[in-house]
């Protein structure tokens, strides 16, 4: 889960310099329009997950046409307005929803056992859509046009501009498969966890720490720092266990020790040297 | 012109005079939460049979009950929950104050009531020092009185009573003289006492405990701490939770198939929801409740029926809203009044038979703890019903049972 989200955040940062606060948010929507068509409307799972990853994705271009476009120029504009955004996605959810925490049936039941260690099904189908959602990035980006076009602009947008090419147009295609990660991890991860207003503020913590430790705008520093972030937080439970709590605020320390020590993260570009 | 104005004033007159029949009580609640909702619902089923009766006798005088809804907004703001206490006792001018949920929020609410001189009878937090200020401080403090549940060092008496009859099946069942216990509790003002007593009693209980496990009450994911559970061989994982993190333990203990049952406080156990939230995976949680479908009083049956039908769930502990009002009404009859100060007395003295508990205070206006009267009940999720199995003595109990 931490690697779509953070991959999806990395992409969107790398391609448009848009730090979307609100992306855990749209993880957050995917899941209660997923609750919502699997459990009170009653379509099945793959129904269900495919119409809530294409509603949300098609909403965050429109908030990104209608919220963030205007002030693109303006980092700390899109900084608040995305926070803003995350806000209005959570007051909204609370209002429709109530503070309830919900569950979902999972996907699928059972599980095994491995070593010693009870690993149920639907974890592993977490493991694997991540997988599969990781490769399809990958060939998005290095097999297709669009994929040149990305990574062009990412590269240097105003040349990317110069050549040709309509970065508005590549910033709208990337905020969509951005999004789209995070809703399909808020769909494959739901069934697991419990979808409430707030469930989006804990992973954008966790999120941030990953991309910061992985390198703003590095796609295989996000993959990394989410294995790495992962494994610290479950170390950390298992070698404070009163101190679980603060396997968070570990994540967090974890990348204020990387802003100082490297600000660039394990495979990001020095600041200095951007463009 | 004059015969308008005259009228006009004569309806103002009979507007506030009308105004001055009335009872205000505000109801402080998150209310977008379940605690909130249930806080409301109990108090208007309270206002609804009591106005229905012809209200409340004031001195001769039959006052109706008003209810001011004050969402506290407690859950994520401690700030959001004093200013909504200002709010209704200045603008909205309300008698009596009733509700409340998190300790830390009520701790800080408790406050601007006394500022005010304003009765305020707690109906959610456990925070022992909401009780040691009124011991301390009576003068300022005196207007605080625990309605629900018992503080905190009282819960773990419960607690410990419920895990020694637990205990005692598990030696039965498994041949094991010395139990294992995992505590298992969100990290909280309310569970530092708790946390402590376990620690501590738990091994004079011939128990051992493996392991203190504290993870963050809004964790989603708790797989790296039943995995320690797990290897740790506990048969019991002692539960202290009060926040969402009660349906991931429920829910991911039944995914790995745990051995180990799950006894203590996890307060999203106790709503009627849970087993949906857990998506039917929570079999054999076990917590401490208020209210259920026996005869822990004379009326919690038919109060717990009645809520039922009225409101299509079953009420939490919050709903004891319902018993304050009651409290409230008795008190004010009882002293002909609604003036705090001469109410304080008659409150401390009047034994209450509620729809929860039989309910006295000490010098501290805690409840005096006392199985079967103020300890509460303690349910277990079978099979997607919640089923109450202690104490043993009251009417309607059932059997608990073990993860095979």
């Amino acid at each position: 889960m931490y690697a779509l989200l953070a991959i999806g955040f990395s992409l969107i940062f790398g391609v448009a310099r848009i730090v979307n606060i609100a992306h855990t948010a749209f993880y957050m929507l995917a899941a209660y329009c997923f609750y919502t068509l699997l459990v009170k409307t009653g379509l099945g799972f793959f129904l269900s997950g495919l119409i809530s990853v294409g509603a949300v994705t098609l909403f965050s271009v429109v908030c990104y046409r209608l919220v963030i476009e205007p002030v693109r120029e303006h980092e700390a504009a899109v900084l608040i307005a995305t926070i803003a955004l995350a806000l209005v996605f959570q007051e909204l959810m609370l209002f429709i929803f109530g503070g309830h925490f919900l569950g979902i049936p999972s996907t699928l039941e059972g599980g095994v056992r491995f070593l010693g260690v009870s690993i149920p099904y639907q974890r592993m189908l977490i493991l694997v859509v991540a997988g599969i959602m990781l490769v399809g990035v990958w060939f998005i980006l290095y097999r297709t046009r669009l994929g040149l076009a990305i990574r062009a602009t990412a590269n240097d947008l105003e040349v990317a501009n110069l050549m040709g090419m309509n970065v508005h147009r590549v910033a709208m295609a990337t905020v969509a498969i951005s999004v789209s990660l995070a809703a399909v991890a808020g769909v494959v991860v739901s069934p697991v966890f419990v979808v409430d207003p707030f469930m989006w503020l804990a992973p954008l913590v966790t999120m941030l720490a990953i991309v910061v430790l992985g390198g703003l705008g590095s796609l295989k520093g996000s993959l990394i720092g989410a294995l790495i972030i992962g494994y610290v937080e479950a170390i950390t439970v298992f070698a404070v266990p009163a101190g679980a709590y603060l396997k968070g605020a570990v994540a967090l320390l974890i990348m204020v020790i990387v802003l100082l020590a490297r600000p660039e993260g394990l495979f990001g570009v020095a600041f200095e040297e951007e463009r | 012109m004059l015969r308008t104005f005259i009228v006009g004033l004569a309806a103002f007159a009979v507007a506030l005079g009308a105004q001055a029949q009335t009872i205000k009580i505000a109801i402080l609640g998150p209310m977008a939460f379940v605690q909130g909702e249930n806080h409301w619902a109990g108090a208007e089923m309270a206002r609804d049979e009591i106005n229905k009766a012809g209200g409340v006798n004031v001195g001769g005088k039959r006052m109706q009950i008003e209810l001011i809804r004050a969402d506290t907004n407690e859950i994520q703001s401690v700030p959001d929950s004093t200013n909504a206490v200002e709010r209704v006792i200045t603008r909205d001018k309300v008698d009596f104050l009733i509700g409340g949920f998190r300790s830390e929020a009520v701790l800080a609410m408790q406050e601007v009531a006394m500022d005010y001189k304003k009765l305020f009878l707690g109906a959610g937090a456990a925070h022992s020092k909401l009780g040691l200020n009124v011991e301390q401080n009576y003068e300022r403090y005196k207007y605080w009185f625990r309605i629900t549940p018992v503080k905190d060092v009282d819960l773990v008496r419960t607690l410990f009573a419920v895990m020694g009859s637990i205990g005692q099946q598990i030696r039965t069942d498994l041949k094991t003289d010395t139990p294992k216990v995992a505590i298992l509790a969100e990290k909280a003002v309310w569970t530092e006492a708790l946390v402590a007593a376990s620690q501590k009693n738990l091994p004079a209980m011939k128990m051992e405990v493996v392991g203190t496990w504290q993870p963050s009450a809004t964790a989603t994911d708790v797989t790296a701490e039943l995995s320690a559970i797990d290897r740790a061989g506990a048969h019991i994982v002692f539960t202290m939770l009060s926040g969402p993190v009660g349906i991931s333990v429920g829910r991911q203990m039944g995914e790995r198939n745990m051995k180990a049952v799950a006894w203590g406080i996890n307060v999203e156990a106790q709503k009627d929801e849970f087993w949906q939230a857990a998506a039917g995976k929570a079999q054999f949680v076990s917590t401490l409740d208020t209210y259920a479908e026996v005869e822990m009083t004379p009326k919690t049956i038919p109060f717990v029926r009645a809520f039922k039908e009225r409101f299509k769930k079953a009420p939490t502990y919050n709903a004891a809203t319902y018993d304050a009002i009651m409290i409230l009404k008795t008190a004010i009859e009882q002293a002909g009044t609604t003036n705090a100060d001469q109410l304080v007395p008659v409150l401390e003295k009047l034994e209450h038979v509620g729809t929860g508990s039989t309910a006295t205070w000490d010098k501290r206006h805690d409840l005096v703890w006392a199985v079967g009267k103020t300890a509460g009940i303690a349910v277990q999720w079978q099979d997607g019903k919640k089923v109450p199995f202690w104490p043993p003595t009251v009417k309607g109990m059932q059997p608990f049972k073990m993860p095979k």
